[in-house]
């Protein structure tokens, strides 16, 4: 039973988990920004869908990654803003209308793939299309390193870009009068509209960024970690990203951490999986979930959260 | 003195209501004008107009002699118009120097440099009296000081006239001083000020000059030494006002309410009621005075059953009511105005008529097992919207919607139309106008009549000397003294109330000190 603790001792379990921790961390990082500005970022699963898909069409038919990642980018942007223009102009419910969204996604991104790779036929795709896929950058110097350079610094660029979004996120809100601006935003709209601060603007912005990284992080799974397309490929990353917000307290290395808790959680059931130990194999598929779930019964009592999110902004009639 | 603002004829209407009809208006440089009104007379709205909050329907603004439009606040603002709402326009886990500069350029853009804000609010500060640490979070700030974070962000941003909306209502009688004293200093460095208020006091003690509006117009503009207060409130009413209630002479019945050595522990973790004893009868109104934070709303609780008492006893007709829940208490005759009506009072979101049943719906005739009998909720609302002028389109109309006054009757109505026993008012007239506030001494004095014991808990010291029947004075938790409301000293309660001197627990007094504070007084 114990064998399993051989695990730890691996170095390919440990480049599982920052691989892992990746695209849950870039959705975090996009969904941080957006729900400080006061928009619940519950549509990140459905972005980074598109993301996957995206990814996927871009590089298989132009055989470039950075073609992928760009539509990745754009298919994420596309649901963001959708989004936008329900919960920020509209002012609908921000959770109905992001389930809405996330259902849409899973079809949608069903439809373009078989589009993108059926001929427009709307055949059913038998075999597993591959294509290409980021390479590995390994990074001069640090790459040398035993053990540690294998574990980070010989890793695919998002991955890189990931773990640097954390600070940079840190400086924006924090040292910069546009971070000021989204976190006024997201506590007081109001006291941000008398000094002159474009709510709306700022709403729309910041989930547009929101989507370019939840974009990125589907991307990762489809053209990253692996090379090709499959349905419902992030099984649920845009909810746990969205939950290591939460556990992160709204704060970037918090959510760093959430993400990274998460990500070790999925490493461990991967690796789980591949040393044959006698548990069954849907329990192991749980187990991130499972930390997931006990994560937010542990954290949510306590949280506190951006006090005007899930809020639509409206000026008084004039 | 020059003309800084000027309005001419604006008006604004709502649907159905005409909130400003064809209004004039003139600010001088370095003035403090008052802008007097009841709720609802438009005063604020008026206001909103000139900083963009609302754009009038007609009218023209002239700002140092030019035309000008203002669309939003941003455009007020960069003339030089800055606004104290009523409810602050500041972010709670910012610090005063995020919040002054939010919505500015900095100096680097688009990077933060705090250093140099902080050092310019301290500089403003030391200039106007305006003293705040830069770096405290607002959260954290009492709302006095909140209140100067308003302040400091309209001069950081070189207002040359500054709108307070209500000011004072949030403040405690020191604070009032204060910012009175920062007023002063800001008009001598040549800022003018637009003081809106209901409140008689402040406008002859601060103002220069004053404009009452009433119902949507402006009555007069008038010179403080051509004024007094008695004009001003009939200006503002419209009719005669009794500044001082008219009560009838009752002998006080056996005893409703006792407390004896009454301990309890406050929201911060400190005792906030220390040993209190006192007695209140039928027909008597046993005032509660004392400056704001004193424990007098912690008494309240602690009675009404909301706050564990940690000591004593509290008997409520004979009955031991110590530590019982709310809802006991209540079954026991009591009734309760809390202090804060919109948090504690009523369910804003709820309608009239559910909030007028609220402490009963669960009894005959409202109910009869589990279903709600509407019939009997309607004919029940509307006599208690007619018997107590609330003033409101129906009964199903969400009490939000109602004004402030309004609202306070709706609380009024449930609690008084059970005639209790005992009715405990804490600060029933908080935040109420003139009309309002006349009304809700009219309800107590007829509680009192019919044969209620009141516990009136009020931070104006003016409305317990005229309604009362005997005074205790609260002081950190403690009754510094109980004196008879006929011929209580001014001087003598105030003294109390700022914890001075403890005369006997009774309603003697030694002569001699007694002749000394009436000396002091004349």
């Amino acid at each position: 039973m114990l064998e399993f603790l051989g695990i730890f001792t691996t170095v390919e379990f440990y480049i599982a988990v920052v691989q892992m921790t990746t695209p849950i961390l870039l959705a975090a990082m996009g969904g941080l920004i957006a729900e400080r500005s006061g928009i619940i970022p519950f549509g990140m699963e459905g972005m980074m869908l598109m993301g996957t898909v995206g990814g996927v069409i871009g590089s298989g038919l132009t055989d470039r990654v950075e073609v992928g990642l760009l539509l990745a980018m754009l298919a994420g942007v596309f649901i963001a803003v959708l989004y936008a223009i329900m919960a920020v102009s509209v002012g609908a419910n921000q959770v109905v209308t992001a389930v809405a969204l996330n259902m849409g996604a899973l079809g949608l991104s069903s439809l373009l793939y078989v589009l993108a790779f059926a001929g427009g036929k709307g055949e059913v795709i038998e075999d597993v299309i591959r294509v290409r896929a980021m390479p590995l950058w390994k990074i001069p110097v640090l790459g040398e390193i035993p053990f540690i350079g294998k574990v980070l610094f010989n890793q695919y660029p998002l991955v890189y870009l990931a773990f640097f979004m954390a600070p940079v996120v840190w400086f924006i809100l924090y040292r910069t009068s546009w971070g000021l601006k989204i976190r006024a935003v997201g506590e007081h709209p109001h006291a941000a509209d008398t000094v002159g601060i474009h709510v709306l603007k700022v709403r729309y912005l910041t989930l547009i960024v929101c989507g370019m990284l939840a974009g990125l992080a589907g991307a990762f799974l489809s053209i990253g970690a692996f090379n090709a397309w499959q349905e419902n490929m992030t099984s649920g990353r845009g909810f746990i990203a969205y939950t290591s917000i939460v556990f992160g307290r709204w704060e970037p290395i918090g959510a760093f951490l959430g993400s990274f808790l998460f990500g070790a959680a999925d490493a461990l059931q991967l690796r789980m999986q591949t040393q044959n130990i006698q548990v069954p194999f849907q329990v192991m598929v749980a187990f991130p979930y499972i930390v997931t779930v006990i994560v937010l019964v542990l954290s949510g009592k306590s949280a506190k959260w951006p006090a005007a999110s899930g809020e639509a902004f409206k000026r008084e009639s004039k | 003195m020059t003309e800084l603002l000027r309005l001419e004829k604006i008006c604004k209407t709502f649907p159905g209501v005409v909130a400003n009809d064809h209004v004039d208006l003139e600010i001088k440089k370095g003035e403090i004008h008052a802008l007097l009104g009841e709720n609802g007379a438009g005063k604020t709205t008026l206001m909103n107009c000139v900083y963009g909050v609302y754009r009038p329907n007609s009218g023209k603004i002239f700002w140092k002699g030019q035309e000008v439009e203002i669309h939003q606040a941003r455009d007020a603002i960069a003339l030089g118009i800055g606004m104290v709402h009523q409810h602050f326009m500041l972010v709670p886990p910012l610090t005063v120097a995020e919040n002054v500069i939010l919505g500015l350029p900095t100096r680097h853009e688009p990077f933060l440099d705090l250093a140099s804000v902080e050092e310019k609010i301290f500089e403003s500060g030391q200039k106007f009296h305006l003293k705040v640490d830069p770096k405290a979070r607002i959260w954290q700030l009492p709302v006095g000081i909140q209140q100067r974070v308003e302040i400091l962000k309209a001069l950081y941003r070189d207002a040359e006239l500054l709108i307070l909306d209500e000011p004072t209502a949030v403040l405690t009688p020191q604070e009032v001083e204060e910012l009175f004293l920062v007023l002063e200093a800001l008009t001598e460095h040549g800022l003018s000020i637009i003081f809106i208020t209901h409140k008689l006091e402040e406008v002859m003690r601060s103002c220069n000059r004053v404009s009452v509006l009433r119902d949507g117009r402006r009555v007069d503009t008038l010179a403080i030494e051509d004024t007094n207060p008695q004009l001003l409130a009939k200006m503002m009413v419209g009719r005669e006002v009794l500044l001082k209630a008219d009560k009838t002479d009752l002998p006080p019945g056996e005893v409703v309410l006792s407390v004896k050595e009454l301990s309890a522990i406050g929201g911060r973790g400190l005792p906030a009621v220390k040993n209190v004893s006192f007695e209140v009868r039928r027909n008597e109104i046993f005032g509660i005075a004392g400056v704001d934070g004193n424990g007098q709303t912690e008494l309240g609780e602690t009675i009404s059953g909301l706050l564990r008492a940690t000591g004593g006893k509290v008997t409520i007709s004979g009955k031991d009511a110590t530590n019982k829940t709310p809802f006991d208490i209540l079954n026991m005759g009591v009734a309760v105005i809390p202090p804060d009506r919109q948090k504690l009072g009523l369910l804003m979101n709820f309608a009239v008529d559910e909030n007028l049943i609220a402490k009963s719906y669960w009894k005959p005739p409202f109910s009869k097992s589990i279903f709600l009998r509407k019939k009997e909720i309607d004919k029940f609302s509307e006599k208690a919207i007619k018997d107590f002028n609330i003033r409101t389109p129906g009964p199903e109309i969400q009490v939000k919607l109602l004004s402030g006054g309004n609202q306070q009757k709706v609380v009024i109505a449930r609690e008084l139309s059970k005639n209790p026993d005992l009715l405990i008012a804490s600060q029933p007239t908080r935040g109420l106008d003139v009309s309002a506030t006349e009304y809700v001494h009219k309800q107590l004095l007829a509680a009192r009549e019919a044969g209620a014991a009141i516990l009136f808990i009020s931070t104006e010291l003016e409305e317990i000397l005229s309604l009362s029947d005997r005074i205790g004075v609260i002081y950190e938790g403690e009754i510094m003294g109980i004196l008879p409301g006929k011929g209580a000293n001014i001087l003598e309660i105030g003294e109390m109330m700022a914890g001075l001197r403890r005369s006997n627990t009774g309603s003697e007094q030694p002569k001699k000190e007694a002749e000394n504070a009436s000396e002091a007084s004349a």
